[in-house]
């Protein structure tokens, strides 16, 4: 009698279940995250199939021929022009976060331990370049930097140079600059973020157990505030290697980088698979460098203790 | 015990604008005592701590430690080390980091470091804990932790900021007993924040009492419980029957006074007595009544009956109205003779001390 009940009852189990799985919170959990699921598959995994795609592809005048081959990668990766560009690009990038980082932290020290009830309005204030575009606030640097610009009209006038300096623009400094000047706010944000979360508590007890002011920032303020450090080090180091808007306006010819060769392959060199080859390397790389900057801080703030 | 004074506090106010967090405040704590700074929260014990520890400044006044002036002297060249009431764990060390956190700055060689923090842990009784991550702790090792890394010290004043609030009860007893035994031990000044009576009454070699501001007594346990200088400290330490009697009488220390329940008693004229007309308020603890039965007899004895009953385990709470007085009073009765069973409306015969009734001062 039970054996025969239970073989029965076992069919019915099985549908009950199915039935659940249809209104389970799983379920039901994809379907809400379906729509941002698709829009990012299309706009984000798709182009990136494609690129990768056409990085094993050739180009064959005007067509494409797609015969796998890894000619691009040979390409991309030994001609000296490409390994020198991705060189300096990341030359660039390692220079342009570190010194916004490093330029980044005091405002933010700033801010979170002496904001008092304003820290909202230095916040506010710190977003009000991004007001304008990207374009303008690189436009504003060239004014800067210029021949004719306010630099070298203000060092004139003070009598320190004779004749306008043409160091300041259409170089790799100038780059460095604009660059550190426009990614300014995506580091201080991160950092503050990570300083606020630091126990004020713990700085009073560093202080009650002898730490100075320089002693306990050292010992408690900086390695706790390391998670901000390193996600400001990659909000930053990762858009600039690919930045070409900057290299274009400001870098003259030495301030070209491995964005700006991409663009003229998928442009007026028209061959998509090079570009699309030296868009994945670059890519490879970035995280490389990214996963390397990770691990030698955190490593730093190991040994530090 | 030693009667030198290690603390000396006069006159110190702290003011945050028109707010007197603290109001001239004057205390002076002997060097290896347990001193307990008791009251309500915002009562400005907590104020004073930061003071002594240096965390923030008098506005008017003075403290010395051992005999140094400290105005103007920072938390970190202070002789004094904190438990805080959070514990405040740095959370990138582990346990042996953080017990050594301030060993660091003293540049002892390895071995001397390394043999101070392995004692320390010790005294908390958290031998072989020191690998663990600050994180990987429960309230009472991080409790431990705090307290071994201010001891580590070797501090001449180790202050504690409600550093069992956040223990369950079971956990608070125990460390209260440590607490106490590990103070002896060490023979450190400890001077501990709390607002929990039973806690300092546990403890401390004195207690101070505070409120708004102001420190309203200072004395051992015994004292401030059997002895309390007004009303708020009598009600904050506990339950008290408070009487109004009429003064018929005063000479020296003493006043002769004449109450409805309780006839005519000669008591100690407490500290800040004023008189107030001919009456004066006697208070008398709960448990100092004790329930005659059937045919027993004492020598004071007070008649009123049984209006409500409340239940504790232990001990049972009756509530028992007196013709006469203006309010019924509490009596607190250990349940071994059938306290919880007497009934509402039952007549009754107390007993009473007439020591235990003590004139308040307002």
């Amino acid at each position: 009698m039970t054996a025969a009940a239970e073989g029965q009852a076992t069919p019915r189990i099985r549908r009950a279940v199915q039935k659940s799985l249809l209104q389970s919170e799983q379920a039901q959990g994809w379907a809400l995250i379906s729509p941002t699921f698709l829009f990012a598959l299309v706009l984000l995994v798709a182009p990136i199939l494609v690129v990768i795609a056409h990085s094993f592809w050739t180009q064959d005048y005007l067509t494409i021929d797609r015969t796998f081959t890894l000619e691009q990668y040979r390409i991309a990766l030994t001609e000296p022009i490409y390994r020198d560009l991705l060189l300096r690009s990341l030359y660039v990038s390692l220079l342009v976060s570190v010194f916004t980082v490093v330029l980044a932290y005091p405002i933010a020290y700033f801010i979170s331990f002496h904001g008092g009830r304003r820290k909202g309005l230095w916040l506010f204030l710190i977003t009000i370049p991004f007001w304008t575009s990207y374009l303008l606030r690189v436009m504003s640097w060239k004014v800067i930097l210029g021949y004719n610009g306010v630099l070298n009209s203000g060092l004139m006038g003070l009598g320190v140079i004779d004749e306008p300096s043409t160091a300041l623009l259409y170089n790799t400094t100038a780059v460095v600059i604009t660059l550190t000047h426009a990614w300014a706010a995506f580091a201080i944000l991160p950092i503050y973020v990570s300083l606020e979360k630091v126990d004020r508590t713990l700085i009073e007890a560093a202080t009650d157990l002898g730490d100075g002011p320089l002693r306990r920032f050292l010992r408690i303020t900086l390695p706790l505030s390391v998670p901000g450090i390193v996600s400001a080090l990659l909000i930053v180091m990762i858009p600039t290697v690919g930045d070409f808007v900057t290299p274009r306006l400001v870098g003259g010819k030495d301030g070209v980088m491995i964005a700006n060769a991409i663009q003229a392959q998928f442009g007026k060199a028209s061959n998509w698979p090079l570009g699309a080859a030296l868009s994945v390397t670059t890519m490879a790389v970035v995280t490389a460098m990214a996963a390397a900057s990770v691990f030698i801080i955190r490593g730093a703030a190991r040994l530090a203790r | 015990m030693p009667e030198r004074t290690m603390i000396e506090i006069a006159g110190v106010t702290r003011s945050y604008g028109a707010f007197k967090a603290l109001d001239d405040a004057s205390l002076s704590i002997r060097e290896g005592e347990f001193f307990s700074l008791l009251g309500p929260s915002g009562c400005g014990k907590t104020t004073l701590l930061r003071l002594i520890a240096g965390f923030d400044s008098p506005t008017s006044g003075s403290i010395a430690i051992d005999g140094q002036p400290m105005n103007g002297i920072p938390a970190n060249r202070r002789p004094t080390n904190m438990v805080f009431q959070s514990y405040a764990i740095f959370p990138h060390l582990n346990v042996e980091q953080n017990v050594g956190y301030g060993l660091k700055r003293l540049r002892l060689d390895a071995s001397e470091e390394r043999r101070r923090v392995v004692e320390a842990l010790a005294q908390v009784s958290l031998s072989g804990l020191g690998k663990r991550g600050a994180t990987e702790l429960s309230g009472g090792q991080r409790q431990r932790v705090a307290l071994a890394r201010a001891l580590v010290m070797r501090p001449k004043v180790l202050l504690l900021d409600e550093p069992l609030s956040a223990l369950d009860k079971k956990l608070r007893e125990q460390m209260q007993v440590e607490l106490r035994r590990l103070q002896q031990a060490v023979g450190i000044t400890f001077i501990l924040v709390t607002h929990d009576q039973y806690e300092a009454l546990a403890m401390s070699d004195r207690i101070a009492v505070m409120f708004g501001g102001r420190i309203a007594q200072v004395a051992a346990p015994k004292e401030i419980y059997q002895r309390p200088v007004n009303r708020q400290v009598a009600d904050f330490l506990g339950g008290m029957n408070f009487v109004q009697a009429e003064i018929v009488g005063e000479e020296a220390g003493q006043i002769v006074v004449d109450t409805k329940a309780f006839g005519r008693v000669r008591t100690d004229k407490p500290k800040l007595f004023q008189r107030n007309g001919g009456s004066a308020t006697l208070g008398i603890r709960p448990e100092r009544l004790r329930v005659l039965w059937d045919e027993a007899r004492a020598k004071f004895e007070v008649a009123g009956t049984v209006v409500d009953r409340h239940y504790f385990g232990e001990i049972t709470h009756l509530i028992v109205e007196i013709p006469g007085l203006e309010k019924p009073l509490s009596v607190t009765e250990t349940n071994d003779f059938g306290a919880d069973d007497i009934p509402v409306g039952t007549p009754i015969r107390l007993a009473y001390d007439p020591d235990a009734l003590v004139a308040m001062g307002e």
